[in-house]
Parts: C-alpha cells; sequence; structure tokens
C-alpha cells in the first residue's frame, strides 16, 4: 500500500512546492491517469477579525502516525496509486501554504474522492492546533462542527468539535 | 503505576508545562482527569468538566473509558484544528 512512494508524510516548517511534489508521485508511474491536489492555505481573516500571523503545534509521533493511518485507510476505500501529505507547523503569514494533499489513481474519480476524504480526516483527527495572532491578542483557533460533518459523509463519527 | 503525561496548546499554556512523570491509581483516561482535577490550580481549570478536552493513549486518539496501562503516554488536548 503506497509503498513506492519513499516518504508518505511530512511534518515541516519550510514551504513545499506541489509541481515538485506531484513530479515525485509521478515518477515512473506508468499506471497513473489523474493527480489530484490541494493546498489550504493562511487566510488574512478568520472569524471576523483579521489574522496577522499563526502559529501551528503539534504532537510530534502522534501526527505522522494519525496521518500514515489515514492513508493507508485511503488506500483501503479507494483504488488509488500513491499519496502524499505535508503540514507545515510553526509561525505562518497570510497567503503562505499550510498543508498539501495529493493522491495519485488511474482514473480521477477515485483521485478526487481520496483527497477529500484525506483533507475531512485531517481536520478533526490529525493533532495540529492553531493559535492566531488579531489585533485584540492572540487566540487559539475555534474547532469547526462542519469539520465532524464533513468527515461524517464518509461514515466516519468524529465528535472533535 | 507510573505514566507520562504530555498536555498540548491551550491546555499547555493552562497548566504550564507540555509534559509531566506521574504515578496513578486510576484505571481508565477519565478517573485520570478526575485525578488531575482534583489537584486543583492550574490542573482543574485547564482540565474543567464541561471544557472540550480530547485525549490520547500512547499517541492514538482515545476516549475516557480507555483503560490505562504501566508506562503509558497520555495526552490531553483541545479539540484539533490543523489543515
Amino acid at each position: 500500500m503506497g509503498v513506492r512512494t519513499p516518504s508518505r508524510v511530512s511534518i515541516q516548517t519550510e514551504d513545499f512546492d506541489l509541481s515538485t511534489e506531484v513530479a515525485r508521485l509521478r515518477a515512473n508511474e506508468k499506471g497513473v491517469g489523474a493527480v489530484c491536489g490541494f493546498v489550504g492555505t493562511v487566510r488574512d481573516r478568520n472569524d471576523g477579525q483579521s489574522v496577522s500571523t499563526m502559529e501551528l503545534e503539534h504532537y510530534p509521533g502522534m501526527t505522522e502516525k494519525a496521518i500514515e493511518d489515514m492513508i493507508d485507510e485511503a488506500f483501503r476505500r479507494f483504488d488509488i496509486l500513491g499519496a502524499r501529505v505535508i503540514h507545515r507547523v510553526g509561525l505562518l503569514q497570510p497567503l503562505d501554504q499550510i498543508v498539501l494533499v495529493a493522491v495519485t489513481s488511474a482514473h480521477r474519480g477515485e483521485s478526487f474522492q481520496a483527497c477529500e476524504f484525506l483533507m475531512d480526516y485531517l481536520k478533526t483527527q490529525a493533532p495540529f492546533w492553531k493559535k492566531e495572532q488579531t489585533p485584540e491578542g492572540a487566540r487559539w483557533v475555534d474547532a469547526r462542527v462542519s469539520d465532524d460533518a464533513a468527515l461524517a459523509k464518509w461514515g466516519i463519527r468524529s465528535n472533535n468539535a | 503505576m507510573k505514566i507520562q503525561l504530555r498536555y498540548f496548546a491551550s491546555i499547555r499554556e493552562a497548566i504550564g508545562t507540555g509534559s509531566e512523570a506521574t504515578d496513578t491509581a486510576s484505571a481508565t483516561l477519565g478517573a485520570l482527569r478526575d485525578e488531575l482535577i482534583a489537584r486543583g490550580g492550574a490542573h482543574a481549570e485547564a482540565l474543567a468538566r464541561g471544557r472540550a478536552v480530547r485525549v490520547s493513549l500512547n499517541q492514538t486518539m482515545a476516549d475516557e473509558s480507555t483503560a490505562l496501562s504501566e508506562g503509558a503516554e497520555v495526552a490531553f488536548f483541545p479539540p484539533v484544528t490543523g489543515g
């Protein structure tokens, strides 16, 4: 399951490049006919307040394990050929990239679905926490019930928020 | 039994440390949370009942009915907000 991908999960402070990651996923994979990529980025507003910086904390060890497990689950559910997840941590600013999910498959449907599944899973099951700097001071971002609902459509119950 | 405690995000800030070793007789993660609340002070406030607190055992998401074991690593943290 995905063993041909050298590294499936990276948690890093550095930025990433979508084209480079997609090229790695596709390298010598002649059965790949579809690539679906999602990139999450930092917005300058959240819940009605302007955001100047965002700090991301994670649980080293558990975060990687949670994402590896969710990729295994994606391979069980969908006929995909490869998957790559990169999540940045540390101090980020509006316009910065935060997260990448890229999936390859023979046909587009499986890639689209697996990519959305992985993001929905990550939002409520991977231990990351965002702290925003606003004009009124720093605040921890609240979890959203809508993210639990997004995972529920895949038949997985989550009560994160 | 001896266990390792980890705290993250707002709970880490409220308690003032990211980890501590402790000795407990609690059988479950819920009982352990109550034991920490009973210490009073920052622990009581950070882990108070009614607050959204999530828990993991040995780096896997768990719930309060999960059984504790010797040498376990237990983490308490708020709802996750990655992505």
